[in-house]
């Protein structure tokens, strides 16, 4: 990539999909992804959420950072760098994975995907080409930046195959959850994997710039038919907390921009446990995670689930009505399909278990003025919202 | 026979912070100061009709905003404004620029290194960590190790606790930065020659040391640990110059009854009974007060106002031995208009914010490698920059005032300094830049160079030393300026430090004047009128 040196004419970027984005927004809500101008808000957050959620949702995810891992090692490169378990990854496949620096405190997490022998994806949420290229000392790999070459697609929702389909993209019906296709639309390629962020059945269509547009203008081209709809990061924000995934630099600060003592925060402690596996060899932060794993747990970001119907902001969590604090909300959502208030709490142990009883202090605005509220909550393990179409293969059409 | 509860000499900065406080807290108080105007190092005067230059510091981000508050300067018309940029001109024709919008610092980053784009997050992070650290040591008095009195324990465990709050493996990287050089401890980081040379640059700035000598990884905390505003790192202006922060000190002290007389050279700190009893003029007048308060550094303090023999023996060979090395120079330059830059596209900001000329780690040696023979840097490091383009208060319409800050500049070349020397010196800083802008030389209305002699002439800083003594470890904490009198406290009783040879340093910070006012009004039993620090948590 070259970029030019008077770039600071510029601040944000436009991805390759800007042109539609900026024809489709009513609001002119844009935030800033990655140095890519990306909107909130296209028209109205109730309609982005149910577009996701009862038919078909199309978010431009071209900022999201991709790195190309190439090279006789680049297993064994990836197998060190990642605390999960990677035997069971096939070409074709994709896993969710994490990784942590020495002190086995996480650095990020992000999608890998295998396309072939030694050829590798991964797809991080903040910048790691240093970190890479720095875990890379020793190992026959190449590592290359894709951000910017590969533009992509979030197309998601009940009718996201359908709508797929009849966009021209063809052998979709096979695809299961994790799995990566190479198909066409009309006559260019385009890679589809499935995969998303949203809970809820879903695709991700990966394509190179120069074809983003006609790959937007085919999606949208049956809209007619089907109830196609660019949604924004706000509703992305809404899906994401009710599937229960969640976002480093958000919900926990990540290693590597952490300044104070104990504020990063490990694997275990954001509930990510399963994605570790100490039993596989060595990887960074090994050490750190089995001596982690041996002491009792000392906090858990948590689902919690918070009773009524007040607006949830952040807020602190105490073990009874004006108890101790031992918590707080990083995320919260009312969810307009489970009609409740759910969120991820970062939550202090005690004595090793979760404190029994959990109390939110709820601050929030009536007509300007301020109120205040307690409100329990309950915790869960599960996603919040996981239909059962979501896994289904082949998806109903619907 | 006049009489004072307190005399501060000097009407740098740190004098006037620390009157300030004392006469906040009741007392009546006289500042003598030696020129015919006030503000020492931080100074604006108009030497060209028309011209206001800043004849030494130009930039401002560590004065601390506990004291900005508590003595109310904004209200006696300080105003600092951040800088947006700062950035290196290549030898090949290109630059480098670190801008404060952070897309666009980003993509600079990018444009010379992938990887270093990545690697300023968490070098940013590593460098806030030990910012935050030292900062909550500024506005305190340091402990003193050597003692077991309850309030140095106290001062003590608070260091310590500081220390734990570490992690392990942080607490060891903390003792390395300590000791590294700036050069070493950047290549943990980056990989870019001009990245490299970019952020080095701040770490040789008033140092007699290079940028592989150990110690200047430290040295980048006395510049990155200020703030604008809670910019951690971020540098301004004083609107109207630097000088503006000694009129503000000045303003709010006279507001609280201090007085303050210009052209009064103090020879002598009088002392009977071990007690300090006022001061001799050079006119052989006498002030009296109980409390006399030094703003000059360590060496002048006891080795040209105080008497030996009123001294403890070791104290005047630690005040000899004083690490106070003279190595910066300094030119203000009247402009008949704003020079060009070729290398920066058209309508590029960097011209607002900081301008170097060296792009490598090699160059930057080399520059040093001059000065330790005793001679100006034939290619110096120069920090330049142009704050006319914000305050129209500092040149006539149209016209601009260039400051350059120059390392390094010996102070005694060989035969010692002449004017004409000086002129050369002068020329060699010109012509550096002149490579970079081909109109720059067309443009020079008058300049005024600055070698550690007339810095030394003009402020009294020992050798011209920036920072009123080298801030190596060894002179800093609980060893400045020497082990056991880190506390503001002189040898004889009433008497006090309060310069930049006290901790926590040089700079315009003005912490040493607020922490002496706190020890003096601790011993005079009268309430504490120095702010508690702003907490970064
Ligand atoms: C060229 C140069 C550039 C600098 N640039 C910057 C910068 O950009 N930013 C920054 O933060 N810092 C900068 N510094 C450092 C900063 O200016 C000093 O560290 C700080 O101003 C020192 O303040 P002070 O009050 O401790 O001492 P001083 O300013 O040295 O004050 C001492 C005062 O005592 C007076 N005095 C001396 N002898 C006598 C006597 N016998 N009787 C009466 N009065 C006497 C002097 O005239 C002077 O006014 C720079 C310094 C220099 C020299």
């Amino acid at each position: 990539m070259s970029i030019p040196n008077d770039h600071f004419r510029q601040a944000i970027q436009h991805t390759p999909f800007h042109a539609r984005l900026a024809a489709l927004t009513q609001t002119e809500e844009w935030t800033v992804w990655n140095g890519c101008m990306a909107p909130r808000v296209l028209d109205k957050l109730s309609t982005e959420y149910f577009a996701v959620r009862s038919s078909c949702s199309v978010m431009d995810m071209s900022p999201m950072e991709k790195y190309r891992i190439t090279g006789a090692d680049a297993y064994r490169f990836l197998d060190r760098l990642l605390t999960r378990d990677l035997s069971a990854l096939r070409p074709g496949r994709v896993t969710y994975v994490v990784w942590c620096n020495d002190e086995g405190k996480l650095i990020d997490d992000g999608t890998l995907f295998q396309f072939g022998d030694g050829d590798y994806r991964l797809c991080s949420q903040h910048h790691q080409f240093d970190w890479l290229m720095t875990s890379a000392m020793g190992f026959d790999v190449n590592i290359e930046v894709e951000t910017h070459d590969v533009a992509a697609l979030a197309v998601q929702g009940p009718t996201s195959y359908s709508v797929l389909t009849e966009a021209g993209i063809a052998g979709l019906e096979d695809l299961r959850p994790f799995g990566i296709a190479n198909l066409s639309c009309q006559d260019f390629p385009v890679v589809v994997s499935r995969t998303g962020y949203t809970g809820d059945l879903g695709y991700e269509v990966w394509v190179s710039p120069e074809n983003a547009l006609p790959l937007w203008d085919a999606i949208f081209s049956v809209k007619s038919r089907y109830d196609v709809h660019a949604i924004g990061l706000s509703t992305l924000e809404m899906v994401r907390i009710e599937a229960g995934f969640i976002m480093p630099g958000f919900d926990f600060n990540t290693a590597e921009s952490t300044v104070r003592a104990n504020f990063d925060r490990s694997p275990y402690e954001v509930g990510l446990g399963w994605v570790v596996n100490l039993d596989k060899g060595q990887f960074t932060g090994r050490k750190a995670l089995v001596a982690e794993s041996k002491r009792p747990a000392k906090r858990r970001l948590t689902k919690i689930t918070i009773e009524g119907n007040k607006p949830v902001g952040e807020a602190f969590i105490y073990n009874k009505k004006g108890g101790k604090l031992v918590g707080e909300i990083k995320c919260a959502v009312w969810s307009p399909i489970l009609k409740a208030n759910i969120a991820l709490a970062d939550i202090e142990y005690i004595g090793g278990a979760l404190p029994k009883k959990l109390w939110a202090r709820l601050d929030y605005q009536r007509e300007l003025k301020w109120m205040s509220a307690w409100a329990e909550c309950r915790p869960t393990n599960k996603p919040f919202y996981s239909p059962d179409h979501r896994s289904a293969t082949p998806p109903s059409r619907l | 026979m006049n009489n004072y509860d307190a005399i501060v000499i000097g009407a740098g900065h740190n004098g006037l912070t620390n009157a300030a406080f004392l006469a906040k807290a009741g007392l009546r108080v006289l500042v003598v100061e030696r020129n015919a105007y006030i503000g020492g190092a931080t100074v604006s005067r108009e030497l060209h009709e028309g011209w206001q230059y800043s004849s030494c510091s130009y930039v401002c981000s560590l004065f601390r905003p506990e004291i900005y508050n508590a003595l109310d300067l904004g209200r006696h018309g300080l105003k600092i404004i951040p800088l947006v940029s700062s950035m290196t001109f290549k030898q090949d024709g290109d630059y480098f620029g670190s801008y404060s919008q952070p897309n666009i610092r980003r993509r600079e980053l990018m444009r010379h290194s992938l990887r270093d784009a990545d690697a300023v997050v968490r070098f940013d992070a590593d460098v806030l960590r030990w910012c935050k650290l030292i900062r909550g040591f500024l506005l305190r008095t340091p402990p003193d190790p050597g003692s077991f009195r309850p309030r140095d324990l106290f001062e003590f465990a608070y260091l310590l606790k500081k220390y734990y709050e570490l992690s392990e493996s942080q607490l060891y990287e903390f003792i390395r930065f300590f000791t590294m050089s700036i050069a070493e401890y950047l290549e943990n980081y980056f990989e870019n020659d001009t990245v490299l040379a970019h952020y080095s640059g701040g770490s040789i700035i008033g140092t007699g040391l290079g940028v592989y000598s150990p110690g200047t990884a430290y040295v980048l905390l006395h510049h990155a640990m200020g703030d604008v505003d809670g910019n951690i790192g971020s540098w301004g202006f004083a609107r109207g110059g630097m000088g503006a922060v000694a009129d503000a000190l000045a303003s709010s002290f006279q507001a609280h009854g201090g007085e303050i007389r210009t052209d009064a050279d103090v020879r002598r700190i009088m002392v009977a009974g071990n007690k300090a009893t006022g001061v001799e003029l050079a006119s052989g007048e006498i002030i009296t007060a109980k409390t006399v308060v030094s703003n000059l550094d360590a060496k002048r303090t006891f080795l040209q106002i105080m008497d030996e023999a009123d001294l403890p023996p070791q104290l005047v060979h630690r005040a000899k031995h004083f690490k106070i090395r003279g190595s910066s120079g300094k030119l203000n330059i009247a402009l008949d208009g704003m020079p060009e830059f070729p290398a920066l596209p058209h309508g590029s900001p960097l011209t607002l914010g900081h301008m170097h000329f060296t792009d490598t780690l090699h160059r930057l040696e080399k520059a040093y490698d001059d000065w330790k023979d005793d001679r100006w840097s034939a290619d110096p490091y120069c920090d330049a920059l142009v704050p006319s383009q914000y305050d129209p208060s500092l040149a006539p319409p149209g016209k601009h005032m260039m400051s350059v800050f120059v390392q390094y500049c010996p102070v005694n070349p060989e035969g010692g300094w002449t004017d004409a020397k000086r002129e050369q010196f002068g020329q060699t800083v010109i012509d550096q830049i002149a490579d970079y802008s081909p109109n720059f030389k067309d443009l020079l209305l008058h300049v005024e160079v600055r070698t550690p002699r007339e810095i030394e002439e003009e402020t009294g800083l020992t050798e011209g030393n920036i920072f009123q003594g080298e801030l190596t470890f060894d002179q800093l904490l609980f060893n400045r300026p020497f082990p056991g009198y880190a506390q503001y406290r002189g040898p004889v009783k009433g008497m006090y430090m309060c310069g930049s040879s006290t901790h926590p340093g040089g700079g315009v910070m003005g912490a040493p004047g607020a922490n002496a006012a706190r020890e003096i009004l601790r011993d005079l039993r009268r309430p504490d009128t120095t702010p508690q620090e702003f907490s970064d948590d």
